[in-house]
């Protein structure tokens, strides 16, 4: 196919240079198709802006800017304040994207700001749970227990000694119009969300769950499957507010047990022989399934 | 119209009348009163311009990029801490070659925290790529951010533009200001139109990664651009000297050189000062000068050169230090001077120090006595330990 061709059939797209089975990469080609042609995309320093737009390269068939790790939402509502100033916000779509190092902590203080003013913006979180351009170091938003080159397993510790930020809490606390998860490994439903999002004026945030084989020692063939267990074990539900109140959750009449997520993954082996620890992970499922209603019949 | 004004509502009704479509700023003392009179003016309908209230100079900075990315002609101001914390963006924007244009509020850097003037918070960033132009009095500044637009937009160019003014001095100073009417503006600054920019009808990708194939090229066509504004903005000046009839946008400006045997170089508000007691010193018979910067960066060497050819004692005053060498400027005038010249460095007026024309008589006379790179003027030596005492 030609290159022109390529670009007219999808508005990220391959050539590239993400790792084999990056979940990031697919899930970004998900929203931008979703969004189309009319759309304006301001990016975060990491992964994603490093392996698709390496000089004179570029896999984006929309507009589209990097500038810093921390400013993707504020370079955003400039972007959308252009657009009001243009009066074409109404044909226009803004999407604001970074991993989840770029957003749940370097960039937690703009996209607050970004949520707080009320831009129309969509922003989108890949969480692949650590800092994987910089080589797997933990983030706010790794897992409990996870091997990380910052949180190591080793004679003291059993990885990541913390749980995730309840990221999608924070922007839902916003009382924005809609905030939610949603996992690469269930692409219709990013679709949906993202679809939905962009039909709502103002500001909208969906955090993507995207397996990194490279930074969880999977296999590139398991990225959909374990995207899959994570939400089926109940370690990464699927939830969607409106005006900060959850209206809808994906539910697991009989969630999997963690175990089945944790032995795909190099990050998470040394639990498998210590039955402490496996607990506290399967606890960590369970608390999320009690909290979010996950089971329940309603 | 000639009009009584405080710094900042001039500099705000300069910065409206070149039409910014964007405004985000975030408040610190003393930029503070820029943006509450500009949005006052968007607030009135006066100005037709979103302004965003964003939640750090960082956004603030980051915001204008956005909306300059999409060829909108926007506008920030910022002080001190507030330019330290924009600092990764500052060089991004230049990187970026975003034509934005910030007036900067000169202040103190922390610590300890000071919110009076001096000159460090600027000069700190004179690398970054933006251009930099230092006002004397409050209609300069006015000239310089009307001109500064000008300069930055053009399609040779593509330049973040910084306009410094003195805290306090001139930014809550009142002074008398010639404002331009909103059609002798229009006539002059044309509505910005970008060779390129983010639009979906031309789908580009800004911000790429640039690796060690093309990132130093991009290093390169910055310094060759600087090297070209050295021409292009007394270019600019020419225009404006005939659209409004002053020389404010200049690199330099010589007061009374011709013949000096001593000449300070200096930027900014304490330039008056130094005016003031050179007219003095010269009724007393004393042959002296001033050397102003006006634009600091590009750094206008040559014509610093040529300016101070036949001075044989120069004091250069620095409202900045960079610690553990000397003042900034001091070793640029040093490097654009021939050896022979006597230079010496002073650095005062820190962190809102006054300088009164006594400190300048005596930096006019130190100058011709003894050369020194860096001395400190005015200090306080009950304040110092015994052996730091002058």
């Amino acid at each position: 196919m030609s290159e022109r061709g390529h670009f007219e059939e999808h508005c990220f797209v391959s050539g590239h240079t993400a790792c084999a089975g990056c979940g990031q990469s697919m899930a970004a080609r998900l929203v931008a198709d979703v969004a189309g042609k009319n759309t304006i995309v301001t990016n975060a320093t990491g992964c994603l802006e490093v392996f698709s737009t390496l000089a004179p390269q570029t896999a984006w068939g929309t507009p589209w800017i990097h500038s810093l790790f921390e400013n993707a939402a504020a370079v955003a509502s400039g972007v959308e304040a252009a657009l009001i100033h243009l009066g074409k916000l109404d044909s226009i779509r803004v999407i604001s994207q970074g991993g989840d190092g770029g957003t749940a902590d370097i960039g937690l203080q703009a996209l607050s700001g970004m949520l707080e003013r009320g831009h129309d913006i969509l922003y989108v979180c890949y969480d692949n749970e650590a800092y994987m351009n910089t080589g797997i170091q933990r983030s706010g938003l790794t897992p409990f227990d996870a091997h990380t080159t910052t949180s190591p397993r080793g004679t003291h510790s059993s990885g990541n000694p913390k749980q995730k930020k309840p990221l999608v809490e924070i922007c839902a606390a916003h009382h924005i119009p809609y905030a939610a998860t949603a996992s690469v490994g269930n692409p219709r439903d990013v679709q949906t969300k993202v679809k939905k999002a962009l039909d709502i004026r103002g500001p909208k945030f969906i955090q993507i769950h995207v397996p990194c084989p490279l930074g969880w020692g999977s296999e590139p063939v398991d990225t959909i499957k374990i995207a899959k267990l994570a939400v089926a074990t109940g370690l990464f539900p699927l939830v969607e507010y409106e005006y900060g109140r959850l209206l809808r959750v994906t539910k697991l009449p009989s969630p999997k047990p963690v175990e089945e997520y944790l032995k795909l993954q190099g990050r998470f082996k040394h639990l498998l022989k210590n039955a402490a620890e496996l607990k506290k992970v399967q606890e960590v499922a369970q608390k999320n399934i009690e909290y979010y209603g996950l089971n329940s019949k309603a | 119209m000639k009009q009584f004004l405080e710094g900042s509502w001039a500099f705000a009704d300069a910065a409206k009348l070149c039409r910014p479509g964007v405004i985000s700023a975030y408040p610190i003392t003393p930029q503070t009163h820029i943006v509450e009179h500009l949005a006052q003016f968007v607030a009135n309908g006066e100005l037709n311009a979103q302004t965003i209230n964003v939640e750090s100079e960082h956004s603030a900075a980051s915001v204008v990029l956005g909306s300059q990315a999409c060829g909108v002609r926007s506008f920030t101001c910022t002080s001190s801490q507030g330019l330290m914390l924009m600092a990764e963006v500052v060089f991004n924007i230049a990187g970026m070659r975003m034509p934005i244009l910030m007036i900067c509020a000169n202040r103190a850097l922390s610590a300890p925290i000071n919110i009076w003037n001096d000159q460090q918070d600027s000069v700190s960033l004179r690398d970054s790529g933006w251009i930099q132009m230092y006002a004397e009095n409050n209609q300069e500044a006015v000239d310089l951010v009307i001109a500064g637009y000008k300069i930055g937009e053009k399609p040779r160019v593509m330049l973040p533009v910084m306009v410094c003014v003195d805290g306090f001095i001139l930014t809550h100073g009142m002074e008398v200001v010639d404002m331009p009417t909103q059609e002798e503006v229009d006539q002059f600054l044309p509505p910005y139109n970008p060779p390129y920019k983010l639009d979906v009808e031309k789908p580009l990708s800004l911000g790429l990664l640039g690796g060690p194939d093309v990132y130093i090229e991009t290093r390169y066509a910055i310094q060759k651009t600087m090297e070209d504004v050295l021409t292009i903005l007394p270019e600019v000046g020419d225009e404006f000297k005939k659209k409004f009839g002053r020389e404010s946008v200049r690199l330099i400006e010589e007061y009374r050189l011709d013949d000096a045997e001593v000449a300070l170089v200096a930027m900014g508000s304490v330039c008056g000062t130094i005016k003031d007691v050179i007219d003095e010193l010269r009724q007393k018979g004393q042959k002296v000068g001033l050397l102003k910067i006006v634009t600091y960066r590009p750094f206008p060497e040559a014509a610093v050169n040529k300016a101070l050819a036949k001075v044989p004692y120069v004091g250069v005053v620095d409202k900045n230090i960079s610690l553990g060498a000397t003042g900034a400027l001091y070793t640029e005038i040093k490097a654009a001077c021939s050896h022979d010249k006597k230079i010496s460095g002073f650095v005062m007026g820190l962190g809102g120090r006054d300088i009164t024309k006594n400190s300048i008589e005596s930096v006019f006379s130190q100058s011709k006595e003894k050369v020194n790179s860096c001395t400190f003027v005015d200090l306080h030596n009950d304040l110092l330990w015994e052996e730091f005492r002058v």
